[in-house]
């Protein structure tokens, strides 16, 4: 019973430092550009420590010093490849949200792609066979219903 | 006391279930068990709001011998959150859930006599047969009314802070209506594969109930979603986090299902299919219960873990999943019928429609999922998030949203090509809008200018077929053209408010002034004040926007009971866009200075109410004389009969 | 054909079942594998926290098998798996040290004076920039390097008694590494 207590109080406490109280970073940009590609970055990377949250929506100290690290990063010029492969160097592939395309992550995205081309695969089957097959003859009473149906439809 | 006429009236109403359950698929052709049927599912609805209501009670009570309450409760919480504080944690929003079940159990039971008794009978029995899983759920493994005596603590834990909100009192039920009405389309499926009967009129009694449970979803899910966007304080309205994944996916079928139903119930095609979105919707429903309840994926909403808990869930999936998918894979034969239809049909529209929401959901079904197996095979860890799922559901919602624009011209079976020429003039129409919208938004990329031209299209086939016609729309018809509609504007609302937002984190003293887009925004100070369960900085913003003026008062809490800091974003709502300004921290104090963050989301409001259009078009669908009247439904019966 | 097809749903619903019972069984989902496992400890340059003139790189944890410790004063679990450092340090001649992450130096030198100091040297790193070289989201955290400097272990969370027998024991032995018979079956 503690034990549960505990884990429910520590999930508490995890929660509300991942969220709600997201801290707000009043940092200095040389253009425009390269706020929103920092904007867009620290939106990419989750946060190593917390439940599920990037990094721009968490005040977790970890969020914090990673945030300060691609700040560092953008401001040094780096190109985004370059500050997620920084990342993924230190903390793994674990705090990208989105898998590389590359290597053993590569079939996250080639199923999806895969279930795209069945999905369309599909279509195409189904509608040839629906031409192949001739219409089965609908005895008296279905007609009469469908027709009526039909006709009090749109 | 109280609480254990609660416990006892939860074992009563399992008890029940039993019965009903038992008389329900055993005996269900007998008169005389329809009736005891119809009486226990009265008695187990009843003693499961009695139940329910023994826990609201040791909530507004203060009843801290029950460690539930005590967990999840404070003596200084307002009435109100005490209230729904009742299904502020895993014990009590399971019970809300059964409640909610028996609730939907006891509508079908006052409408039976417009069904066959048999299959009444059948359906309740099912119904019943889940509920009673439910049931055991809460009794063994998570029971609310467990006591603490005599360890009874002076005073409770506290509502998480994050649920001290309206957005927990009208979310949960909501939503939960929703899930839980995917049981009665699921159950009238194990119906009639346990008959062995598809018909219209089967299709045209679960369609009603279809629509009444999705559009709650709908509604339950853009609560979700606007809760969090107000409340979170970072403006995100959706993360794919495993938690929306979980709501999101049961949506996605159950939208398959309306749709495939409505064929299923005009041209009796896609029989089989139907029945199988049918026990799927359900299916999700309860693989998202276990995602939640289980711990297996870390998500931010997620309840205590337990591991017995999500090993009864995965059981009990296992059980009513597998049964009736076997049953399915065994009996859906019988049903399937060849209809004939050509490219330009509603029928064939309706094919694409069920393929991309059905790719659709196995996306978000493989993004949840990928990671665990992944983990497994490999030990390691990755993470599938927002860009992930992004960039398939940019395309797909496009490809749908061009099905349904060029939907209103299209007849049931053929079509004469002929017809389609308003829907391609407006059609090109869009076009224009669009490539006119990408030269005015300058930052905005193709794929925002096809989503709102394609979403736009959607809105003037839509308002030229219902304003073109000359006779007159069945409610059916109007409703799920506000659907559609409402879809459009979704889109719309999410393509411009995630690349049109305008967002800035500054460092303010008071008196400050800061420019957001065309707006000024003029700090005023932090004071403190003081709410019932918290003790407050509280800023005052004023905002200038051409004539007019408004204020806003953003908040940073700290709650007394657990210590816990919140932010309290302030926010103005309008049509065209919300301004959004939540407090940092304090800088420097001798100062007054404070970091803010400003945000100006331009439509945001959009994607809420595109969704409130849908769930809306669902319900108006429902109000449709053709599901009401007697008159069908005899007449559909006796064909049900004749047919056999 | 079309029988089997019909089964086709069943099938792929015992698969994800299959998934959600594999992800349930799986243990410590809070912990991350470390991304520097089996590579080279990174450069690095900081302060000693005990002699501040001193600076440390990463040529003084190379040339003998080295367990470098991330730990702060504000970290509860620092704390109770400070007597098992201490016992590991005495026990054996393998080089801990200890990187004071995210810490106030003074309550740091403090807590060493006050507790007992387990490690043969400590860094530095008041903002946490050689935390994030080494991955590291929280502490404490034990990394065990090779004589090489090349990272063969990493433990998230204390070094316990049971730690040190099932992880930490068998590698020191790979390594090398003497160890006093007292801690050979210390439990």
């Amino acid at each position: 019973m503690t034990m549960r207590l505990g884990l429910i109080v520590l999930l508490t406490c995890l929660a509300s430092a991942g969220h709600g109280a997201s801290t707000v970073d009043v940092l200095a940009f040389d253009s425009e550009q390269q706020e929103r590609r920092y904007k867009a970055l620290i939106d990419e990377f989750r946060c190593p420590k917390c439940l599920n949250t990037n990094l721009s929506g968490s005040d977790a100290p970890i969020a914090q010093d990673l945030r300060r690290s691609v700040y560092r990063l953008v401001r040094e010029g780096q190109t985004d490849q370059q500050i997620r492969d920084f990342l993924q160097q230190r903390y793994g592939d674990f705090v990208l949200y989105k898998p590389p395309f590359a290597g053993r992550t590569a079939f996250i995205w080639l199923i999806p792609i895969g279930l795209l081309v069945l999905g369309v695969a599909v279509l195409a089957a189904l509608q040839l066979r629906v031409r192949r097959q001739p219409e089965v003859a609908l005895n008296e009473q279905d007609s009469e219903r469908l027709s009526r149906l039909l006709a009090d439809d749109d | 006391m109280i609480p254990e006429l609660g416990h006892y009236s939860l074992v009563l109403a399992g008890c029940l279930a039993l019965v009903t359950c038992v008389a329900g698929l055993a005996a269900a052709g007998q008169p005389k068990f329809q009736q005891l049927v119809l009486s226990t599912t009265v008695g187990q609805c009843a003693f499961c709001a009695l139940a329910f209501i023994a826990l609201v009670w040791s909530f507004t009570v203060d009843d801290f011998s029950v460690a539930y309450v005590a967990n999840h409760s404070n003596s200084l919480l307002p009435w109100y959150y005490k209230v729904s504080a009742t299904w502020g944690g895993h014990e009590g929003s399971f019970l809300l859930w059964i409640a909610i079940m028996s609730g939907w159990m006891l509508a079908l039971s006052l409408r039976q006599q417009n069904y066959p008794a048999p299959l009444a009978t059948r359906v309740l029995g099912v119904m019943a047969l889940m509920n009673l899983g439910f049931i055991c759920f809460a009794l063994f493994t998570s029971n609310p009314f467990l006591r603490l005596i005599p360890m009874t603590p002076a005073d409770g834990a506290d509502l998480n802070p994050l649920l001290q909100d309206f957005g927990l009192i009208v979310h949960p039920p909501l939503l939960y209506v929703g899930y839980v009405g995917l049981a009665v389309p699921f159950a009238f499926a194990v119906a009639a594969l346990l008959e062995g009967r598809v018909d219209a009129a089967w299709a045209r009694w679960t369609k009603t109930w279809t629509n009444m449970a999705w559009a709650f979803l709908t509604l339950g899910i853009t609560l979700g979603s606007w809760w969090a966007y107000y409340e979170l304080g970072w403006g995100g309205w959706w993360f794919w986090d495993p938690v929306e994944n979980a709501s999101f996916m049961p949506w996605l079928a159950a939208t398959a299902l309306v749709h495939s139903l409505a064929v299923t119930d005009k041209r009796g095609a896609f029989k089989s299919w139907t029945l199988l979105l049918a026990i799927a919707a359900f299916s999700l429903s309860l693989l998202g219960a276990f995602i939640v309840r289980s711990g297996v994926l870390t998500s931010v909403h997620s309840f205590a873990v337990d591991p017995e808990r999500g090993l009864y869930i995965l059981l009990f999936l296992l059980a009513v999943v597998g049964g009736s998918l076997t049953l399915y894979a065994l009996r859906a034969g019988r049903v399937a019928v060849h209809v004939a239809y050509g490219l330009l049909s509603r029928e064939f529209f309706m094919l694409v429609n069920n393929v991309i929401l059905v790719v659709s959901l196995a996306v978000v079904l493989w993004g949840t999922l990928a990671p665990i197996a992944y983990e497994a095979v490999t030990g390691a860890k990755i993470s599938v998030g927002p860009p992930f799922f992004n960039a398939f559901y940019v395309p797909l919602g496009c490809a749908l949203a061009a099905v349904l624009a060029l939907l209103p011209p299209i007849n049931w079976k053929r079509t004469d090509s002929g017809r389609i020429r308003p829907a391609l003039i407006a059609g090109l129409g869009a076009l224009l809008v669009a490539v006119l919208l990408w030269f005015v938004l300058d930052p905005a990329s193709l794929t925002v200018a096809a989503a709102v031209a394609v979403a736009a299209w959607v809105v003037l086939s839509h308002v030229h077929d219902l304003f073109g016609r000359r006779n007159a729309f069945s409610r059916a018809y109007i409703g799920m053209s506000l659907a559609h509609v409402g879809f459009a504007v979704c889109i719309i609302g999410i393509a411009i408010t995630s690349t049109q937002s305008i967002e800035r984190d500054v460092r303010m003293v008071p008196q400050d002034q800061v420019e957001l887009g065309d707006m000024n925004v003029t700090f005023l100070g932090v004071s403190a004040v003081n709410g019932p369960n918290y003790r407050a900085q509280q800023g005052t913003f004023v905002v200038a926007n051409g004539d007019s003026t408004f204020s806003l008062r953003p908040e940073k809490r700290q709650y007394l009971a657990g210590g816990n800091v919140m932010t309290e974003a302030g926010i103005h709502a309008g049509l065209l866009g919300d301004t959004y300004i939540a407090l940092g921290e304090p800088l420097d104090a001798a100062q007054g200075a404070w970091a803010v963050r400003l945000h100006y989301k331009p439509l945001v409001r959009w994607i809420w109410l595109g969704a409130v259009l849908m769930a809306f078009g669902g319900m108006f669908a429902v109000l449709d004389r053709r599901y009401r009247t007697l008159r069908i439904r005899r007449q559909a019966s006796a064909m049900a009969a004749a047919s056999t | 054909m079309t029988r089997l097809r019909l089964f086709v749903p069943l099938i792929l619903f015992l698969v994800i079942c299959a998934v959600g019972y594999v992800g349930f069984s799986l243990n410590d989902r809070h912990q991350l594998p470390s991304a520097l496992l089996d590579k080279p400890f990174p450069e690095f340059d900081a302060v000693s926290l005990l002699n501040a003139e001193r600076r440390v790189t990463k040529a003084d944890l190379v040339g003998r098998p080295t367990l470098v410790n991330v730990w702060a004063t504000w970290c509860p679990t620092c704390k109770s798996e400070h007597d098992e450092l201490l016992r590991i340090s005495a026990g054996t001649d393998i080089q801990l040290v200890g990187v004071n992450y995210k810490d106030d130096t003074n309550q740091a030198q403090n807590w060493l004076a006050q507790f007992g100091n387990p490690y043969d040297l400590v860094i530095v790193d008041a903002d946490g920039a050689l935390g994030v070289e080494l991955g590291v989201y929280g502490a404490p955290e034990t990394f065990l390097l090779d004589r090489s400097g090349r990272v063969v272990f990493k433990r998230v969370g204390d070094v316990n008694p049971r730690i040190w027998r099932d992880e930490l024991q068998p590698r020191f032995a790979q390594l090398g590494v003497n160890i006093d018979p007292s801690l050979m079956n210390g439990l």
